[in-house]
């Protein structure tokens, strides 16, 4: 009889359902994997070391571009471990802008994750309908900081500046006509808040569309049901967070178990999984898309009712208002020392973790009382999630991989950091 | 101190006793420095004692403490410089604890590694061993794994400039990859100033 050995493949790093730069070498047998190596580090920029050598400050917008998907979550965490060495208390108002986009921001990554999952497995109409509704996501991003991705709009001690009374409206032109330009613009006539509600109206009825499309689709059942399966004593062990490890049946929500900012005061549920395989997280990830826009609209109601201050009057952490810097010598002295040196933070450690739509976000930081970080260590949810690669593919078909990949919901910016 | 930290820390003392070399209490957190040779030891008892309870580990890192501004951390031993730092969180219980052990070596930093306890540790000390050179005796794979392929050096560590030593590009002439020695220059727009005790305190 031949002697049959294990074949070794290269999969990625320019593979497209690789999402990014992953490159992973398979050992096959036959189309069964029996190990998997992934090879990450094709997008290492050493974040945590250019932080150390810039200001407190500084380094924010950097957070945006870890996990390039969820930007602002990115900042949440950073902004609110300095705040916690600081010990600076934020505004109320800031705290409820906070929540809303970031549940605007988990809408935005479940829709990117549904969108390329779907791409991956072959419902190629996912990623059609994402993009339609994240078009009006990144909208509402670019109504508050100028940006659609890199927004940089959290800031430590709140969020730079307050929610717009009006939106920009399209114009016509060569590309788009007049009537197509009113048909845009007659959701973003009145304010943001306007616009955001309307989107949260709207929203319901997007999401029966996806699972109208996917839910029982007997091809997307034989490509996610019993793939991937987790147990959950196995998920603790490989220090799953996030719908990972609520697809495999542990109710653990950071929003729900250690509240931060206003999460305490609003109302929703936590979707759990019980097979612990893909399907499983495909259903807790719309779920919780629908919580999100749940979340949203208490929070608009909030909003509504209550204007304040965004961003707390300590002016030796946070900038003071233009017009007082342009009119006071105080403030002017103010706004330079921050600009320039930055501030001091005092000399201790901190770990603070969010509930990222990916999984537990947590910032560590250690300051030695300087104007920059002493070390910050990024704990990104997706690095644990593809360490687990060999595990859950091992014994699955070839074809599955790019399943796991997908129901881990994996983007570079933040594994490889 | 909520009542919850002041439980956790009671059950630590408790089950860890003379394993710990200090508790501290900061920020709503909680901070146990343990000596290397109890590392394993109160990990183990740290996931398997019911009372405290940590299933998971969150978080493993480096950090080289050879420039902090201030005095050097007590109980570093011999060694002061390498540290690793690991975040547990107990599901079951709700709580948080981060541990701290120093190496002892400064110039081959070595700390006992807890793959056996977590599997999530595999990549987390692939990275410390790559940024820091922590080597991690016990550990069965401890290759590179966020720098380049035949990477040398350390990167995080504190005298590793943040431009680094070569850099990369292709070369016509010899019609492939070239490794070079950096061509830009080391720049701090904005200098690091340490501010002496109660300057910001208003």
């Amino acid at each position: 009889m031949a002697e049959i050995r294990n074949f070794t493949m290269n999969f990625g790093p320019q593979h497209p359902a690789a999402h990014g730069v992953l490159r992973m070498v398979l050992e096959l047998d036959g189309e069964v994997v029996m190990r998997a190596d992934p090879h990450i580090g094709l997008l290492h920029r050493g974040t945590e070391k250019l932080a150390e050598a810039r200001t407190w400050l500084q380094s924010m917008p950097y957070m945006d571009r870890l996990d390039y998907v969820s930007m602002m979550c990115n900042e949440h965490a950073y902004c609110m471990a300095v705040e916690r060495l600081l010990g600076i208390e934020v505004p109320v108002r800031a705290q409820y802008i906070r929540v809303m986009y970031d549940e605007i921001t988990r809408i935005l990554n479940h829709l990117m994750w549904i969108g390329s999952h779907g791409l991956d497995v072959g419902a190629m109409t996912m990623i059609l309908y994402a993009f339609r509704e994240r078009e009006d996501l990144v909208d509402m991003y670019e109504a508050v900081s100028g940006s659609r991705m890199h927004a940089a709009y959290y800031r430590p001690g709140g969020v730079y500046r307050d929610l717009p009374d009006r939106m920009p409206q399209y114009v016509a032109s060569e590309w788009r006509s007049a009537k197509d330009a009113d048909f845009i613009n007659e959701a973003r006539s009145g304010s943001l808040l306007d616009f955001i509600e309307d989107f949260t109206n709207r929203f319901p009825k997007f999401v029966d569309e996806y699972s109208t499309l996917l839910t029982e689709n007997r091809i997307w059942k034989q490509r996610l049901v019993d793939i991937g399966i987790v147990s959950p004593e196995r998920a603790l062990q490989l220090g799953f967070t996030g719908p990972m490890l609520r697809g495999s049946g542990i109710a653990w929500d950071l929003r729900k178990k250690q509240p931060y900012e206003v999460y305490d005061r609003l109302d929703f549920d936590i979707p759990v999984g019980t097979n612990g395989d893909c399907y499983d997280r495909y259903l807790v990830r719309v779920e919780e898309m629908r919580q999100s826009n749940h979340l949203i609209r208490q929070c608009i109601d909030w909003l509504r009712k209550n204007p304040g201050p965004v961003i707390c009057k300590d002016y030796k952490v946070a900038p003071p208002p233009r017009e007082a810097m342009k009119s006071n010598m105080e403030e002017l002295i103010h706004h330079f020392k921050l600009f320039s040196g930055g501030f001091h933070v005092p000399e201790g450690e901190a770990y603070a973790a969010i509930e990222h739509p990916k999984g537990e976000f947590g910032i560590y930081l250690i300051s030695d009382s300087a104007n920059k970080p002493y070390r910050i260590k990024i704990r990104a949810p997706g690095f644990a999630h593809l360490s687990a690669m060999d595990e859950m593919a091992r014994g699955h078909m070839i074809a599955d991989v790019v399943t796991i990949i997908g129901t881990q919901d994996i983007v570079f910016g933040e594994i490889d950091r | 101190m909520s009542a919850k930290l002041e439980k956790l820390s009671q059950n630590l003392q408790k089950h860890l006793g003379e394993r710990i070399a200090s508790l501290k209490t900061a920020l709503n957190e909680i901070t146990v420095e343990v000596r290397l040779a109890d590392y394993l030891d109160a990990m183990r008892l740290l996931r398997d004692t019911p009372e405290l309870g940590f299933e998971e580990l969150l978080d493993l890192c480096g950090v080289d403490y050879s420039t902090h501004s201030s005095k050097k951390p007590e109980n570093a031993g011999e060694g002061s410089r390498f540290a690793a730092v690991s975040h547990l969180l107990s599901i079951s219980n709700n709580w948080r604890v981060r541990v701290r052990v120093f190496a002892e070596n400064d110039n081959f930093p070595s700390v006992p590694s807890v793959t056996d306890l977590w599997k999530s540790a595999v990549w987390y000390e692939r990275e410390a061993f790559d940024l820091f050179g922590i080597v991690f005796p016990g550990h069965d794979d401890l290759r590179r794994i966020l720098t380049d392929y035949g990477f040398i050096g350390h990167p995080f560590r504190k005298d590793f400039p943040v431009s680094g030593h070569v850099e990369m590009r292709y070369d016509p002439d010899q019609r492939r990859v070239v490794y070079q020695p950096v061509t830009i220059e080391l720049r701090e727009n904005t200098l690091r100033t340490v501010r002496e005790e109660n300057y910001s305190k208003h």
